[in-house]
């Protein structure tokens, strides 16, 4: 159980996605210009994240690994990119079915990010990584909710200290992107003292 | 951009005009994380640029017959195809910078370069001008890549592709490592820095924030 926490843990802050990994910072420097949609989208990368890990988790134990369960005599991990991101693309779209159909107000929240969440890296990076690390099915589904966890954090508070920085006063060439580089190296300075706990 | 461009142009104006990262703000993501040596930056530009030229060839090859309804996930299967080649290249023959780039090579597939180019250039023009394109973007992405890699590799560990270039203290030189290149908030710095000073060049790209 202890286990369990510290792997979370680990996900959300020390090996933050955004901050550590620099996955999913398209979307990240792209859709942080104000808390409330930034708090939208990352609800949304949580929910991905903690249903696709799992589901590539069993996907890759059992079919494609050398010895799974269905079809031991072959080793098609070659195939595990094309498969994961199937999965992801058909996760995205079921969900956002889904949620069309029973809870109509967070669709209307959500509703423009759940497409672009397919194109973000953090979703595939987070496959990637239980991928490599080999975790099994429980630890992948703390690590899809602590990774997707950490990831939210990061947005919500880049958007939070984008919206003060409109009243400050910046060099002409550094406005916009420059400084919002800068801002984000801070706070991955800022996470990386995590790495005490 | 006028309607009549020459390869070169398609090639050229990525690289500062219109870079990729530093004013179109894609592509970022599998970027920084490969930037701590020379050596895996230019790999990763390598791959970038075989994928992005390459995808976007065929997706201008086919794109009089993809139904607009499901282009993004041909694309999507395009784009996955050529990263597996790639991947399983550089298992064969680099095994050992493969293992250093770990997941990041599979992530090209979400990197919004590849996605971007293939959309917003490739639906509608000519093969070899999708090819040249997907060259020049790569090419934006990659000087980024390189700028970044060679200050971290050079201030980090005192190297350049691997080199001494600063005698390190420990080795008896005198370059105190800063530690802190190798780590990610560095690269966010240089990224910053990076554009401020292309900014500072070409004033027209500020945007009004």
């Amino acid at each position: 159980m202890t286990d369990l926490i510290e792997l979370f843990l680990r996900s959300a802050f020390v090996d933050n996605l955004a901050l550590a990994y620099f996955l999913g910072m398209c979307t990240f420097l792209a859709v942080s210009k104000n808390v409330k949609t930034a708090i939208g989208l990352g609800i949304a990368v949580i929910v991905v994240q903690a249903i696709t890990v799992p589901v590539n988790q069993l996907i890759l134990n059992l079919f494609l690994k050398e010895g799974s369960f269905f079809l031991p005599k072959y080793n098609l991990e070659f195939l595990s990119l094309i498969c994961f991101i199937g999965v992801i693309a058909a996760m995205v779209q079921i969900l956002e079915m889904t949620l069309d159909k029973f809870f109509p107000s967070l669709y209307n929240t959500l509703g423009i990010f759940l497409p672009l969440i397919t194109v973000n890296c953090a979703i595939l990076g987070g496959t990637l990584f239980m991928q490599q690390r080999d975790y099994a099915f429980v630890e992948s589904v703390v690590f899809g909710v602590g990774g997707g966890f950490g990831w939210a954090l990061a947005i919500i508070g880049l958007a939070g200290i984008r919206e003060k920085l409109k009243y400050s006063d910046i060099p002409h060439g550094l406005r916009g992107l420059g400084i919002t580089f800068i801002i984000v190296g801070l706070m991955a300075l800022g996470f990386q003292a995590f790495l005490g706990i | 951009m006028s309607s009549k461009t020459s390869a070169k142009d398609l090639v050229l104006d990525p690289i500062f005009n219109n870079n990729p990262i530093a004013l179109q703000i894609l592509g970022i993501c599998s970027a920084l994380a490969v930037t701590t040596k020379l050596s895996t930056s230019l790999t990763m530009s390598f791959a970038v640029i075989a994928v992005t030229a390459c995808s976007s060839a065929a997706v201008s090859l086919i794109k009089d017959r993809i139904p607009s309804s499901i282009r993004i996930i041909v694309q999507m299967t395009i784009i996955a195809s050529f990263v597996i080649l790639v991947d399983q290249v550089l298992k064969a023959y680099a095994f050992q910078l493969s293992k250093e780039l770990s997941v990041f090579v599979g992530l090209i597939i979400t990197n919004c370069i590849v996605m971007g180019r293939a959309e917003g250039f490739a639906m509608k023009n000519s093969v070899s001008d999708s090819f040249f394109d997907g060259i020049g973007n790569g090419l934006g992405y990659s000087i980024i890549l390189m700028v970044v890699g060679f200050f971290r590799e050079l201030f980090g560990s005192g190297t350049l592709f691997g080199f001494t270039v600063f005698a390190k203290q420990s080795a008896g030189g005198w370059y105190e490592p800063n530690g802190l290149m190798l780590l990610s908030p560095s690269a966010f710095f240089i990224i910053g820095i990076f554009i401020w000073v292309l900014r500072t060049w070409k004033p027209e790209q500020v945007e009004e924030a």
